[in-house]
């Protein structure tokens, strides 16, 4: 890739751009809620497009591609089954919970709901997944920059870590969001032109699915035993594994995204946030999967193209650059390559702004500092914002010595994500859970997690116990961890919970479905989340029968 | 609060003008294209940061 000045000259147009919204909005932040929460002011076009922009970091567009042209359209899962029926649930049955509990965060409400212990366990695994997560962002856009434009990896992670600094701590949770909205639709259209132009070129889509085999093409058909498909994913692991346990864990528990809808100006809009969100989140594989198709096929038909390789075997992950490569001029290879620093930038301000609030609030107030004037806080929060870089400046480090990083992180979302999640379940709508059943079933969910994993082993990883199964990829792997970790949690909550004595029901309204009165939901009728959810529902149901 | 339409809409008007110049000037190209792709993006850019000014100013 030969860069020009007009590429320099539009990545510097974006900086310039960001840092300027968080220039503008510093003068609005006065407490800490303002700086750490956004103080419940944002339109729902925003909280939900930065609900979904979170999520949308640079390892998802470039992994995406790449399996987008090792899986095919079966990539297509982990949106369609592993996203949108969980952000449909968040929205209609969580969030009241989430928002109409007054809780400033996930941990906080899991304090409402239970206790201090819990929320503890929770809060410290979450600040600690949020550096590794905002490291790697960091790490892999360090090795971006160092790649393309030559810097050196301490100068690119530096420069990176301090714009997302900059921005973060002047204008805190709004600003860290109103960059997200940006970077979405310069993502959107970074990458669009590459999906049309790769799918034209490969002769539409009529001219890839005569070029690849079925299996490549259909997201359906070939999913009944785990042998049938390049992913190694039979259907029930896909539900229960990705569908349910992960994507629900994720979607629903997980502070980063949820934040973004606690910072909506109502109930109706905080619920409406995911909801919305999923309509542009459910075409999002039109622009990152399928030109790593579109690129499987084109490496087919003798134009030129050819799969990058490493070591002999195609380089998946190279994909986005090798067609960016081919399709792209200087100036629009500007704009693409400023949409993919954008989506690391998101990715990790995402993280900063999740860990900053949940450690002055849950870490902090809960332990450290209980009351200490509110201007107190929002200095913490801002010096969270500092150490929280600083620190992911060090995972960014770390990652670089392990290979396996990424592998790691995964795993450890298993771990935290899958329990919480059946935890959440029976917090949020069966009254009888105690707060010793959920700290316990926590726990043991853990430990189930970590003893499935350690006695599978799938592409070399895992069996430390003692191989027991072998599955046929560690994405069967993980969604078997998840699963385990989730069952335990629930049965043991469950078992405890049975064995000890259930709050009285008054101190559960506002926390629990069952002990909650139903509110009437006053918007028009084409406003309510049931609706849009059902119209969400629908089209998805749709786009999975169309590419079946 | 600040109104991000106003932002977008005038990053994408001069990212457009900066692209669209680009294209009427300079001839860079890929190995695979066909056809002054700077060009056609930049009048699309302009053209959509001009939505979002048009949005920011009617409400």
């Amino acid at each position: 890739m030969a860069l020009h000045l007009i590429d320099y000259v539009v990545l510097a147009l974006y900086f310039g751009f960001v840092l300027g919204i968080g220039w503008f909005l510093r003068k609005q932040v006065k407490s800490s809620a303002d700086f750490l929460t956004s103080g419940h002011s944002l339109p729902l076009w925003i909280t939900s497009l930065a609900f979904l922009a979170a999520n949308m970091g640079a390892l998802e567009m470039i992994g995406m591609c790449g399996s987008g042209a090792k899986y095919g359209m079966m990539t297509s899962h982990f949106y369609w089954v592993g996203a949108i029926p969980a952000m449909l649930f968040v929205g209609v049955f969580m969030m009241p919970f989430y928002f109409g509990s007054k809780a400033r965060s996930v941990p906080e409400y899991l304090k409402l709901r239970f206790d201090e212990k819990t929320r503890g366990f929770n809060a410290i695994t979450f600040a600690i997944m949020t550096i590794f997560s905002s490291g790697i962002s960091m790490y892999a856009l360090g090795i971006l920059l160092q790649v393309i434009f030559g810097w050196s990896f301490t100068f690119s992670v530096l420069a990176s870590a301090g714009i997302v600094l900059a921005y973060t701590y002047l204008g805190g949770l709004s600003s860290a969001i109103y960059n997200e909205v940006l970077q979405f639709f310069l993502i959107v259209v970074g990458f669009a032109p590459l999906a049309i132009l790769s799918v034209y070129k490969a002769g539409g889509w009529d001219g890839i699915t005569t070029r690849l085999s079925p299996v490549m093409t259909q997201s359906w058909q070939h999913m009944s035993k785990a042998s049938d498909n390049p992913m190694g994913v039979e259907a029930f692991g896909l539900f229960m594994g990705l569908g349910f346990v992960l994507s629900f864990g994720y979607w629903c528990t997980n502070y980063l995204v949820v934040q973004r809808a606690m910072a909506a100006r109502d109930m109706t809009d905080a619920r409406n946030t995911p909801i919305v969100g999923a309509f542009p989140k459910m075409f999002v594989p039109f622009i990152v999967i399928v030109p790593g198709i579109a690129a499987a096929a084109l490496a087919t038909m003798g134009t030129g193209y050819a799969m990058p390789m490493k070591g002999g075997s195609p380089d998946y992950d190279k994909v986005l650059f090798s067609l960016m490569a081919q399709f792209y001029p200087s100036g629009m290879l500007g704009v693409g390559l400023t949409a993919l620093v954008a989506s690391f930038m998101s990715g990790m301000a995402g993280n900063v702004t999740a860990f900053n609030t949940v450690w002055t609030y849950d870490i902090y107030q809960a332990y450290i500092r209980k009351d200490a004037p509110d201007s107190h806080y929002l200095w913490m929060g801002r010096m969270a914002t500092i150490f929280g870089v600083g620190l992911s400046i060090g995972a960014a480090y770390l990652a670089q010595s392990f290979n396996n990083m990424m592998d790691f992180l995964q795993l450890i979302f298993g771990f935290v994500n899958a329990p919480l999640f059946a935890t959440f379940l029976l917090g949020m709508f069966w009254k009888r859970t105690t707060a010793n059943g959920a700290f316990t079933g926590l726990v043991s969910g853990t430990g189930a997690a970590a003893l499935t994993y350690g006695l599978t082993l799938a592409e070399g990883k895992g069996g430390f116990l003692g191989v027991q199964h072998t599955f046929p990829s560690s994405m069967a792997q993980n969604f078997w961890v998840a699963i385990m970790a989730w069952s335990v949690c629930m049965a043991v909550t469950i078992a405890v919970s049975m064995m000890g004595t259930a709050r009285p029901e008054s101190e559960l309204v506002g926390l629990v479905y069952g002990c909650t009165p139903h509110q009437t939901e006053e918007a028009q009728w084409y406003r309510r989340p049931a609706t849009l959810a059902i119209l969400a529902g629908a089209v998805c149901i749709a786009l999975n029968f169309v590419f079946f | 609060m600040l109104d991000l339409r106003k932002p977008a809409g005038y990053f994408f008007g001069l990212l457009g003008l900066l692209i669209a110049g680009t294209g009427l000037l300079a001839d860079f190209k890929a190995p695979m294209l066909e056809g002054n792709l700077n060009l056609c993006f930049g009048v699309f850019s302009i053209a959509f940061g001009g939505v979002f000014l048009w949005l920011s100013r009617r409400s």
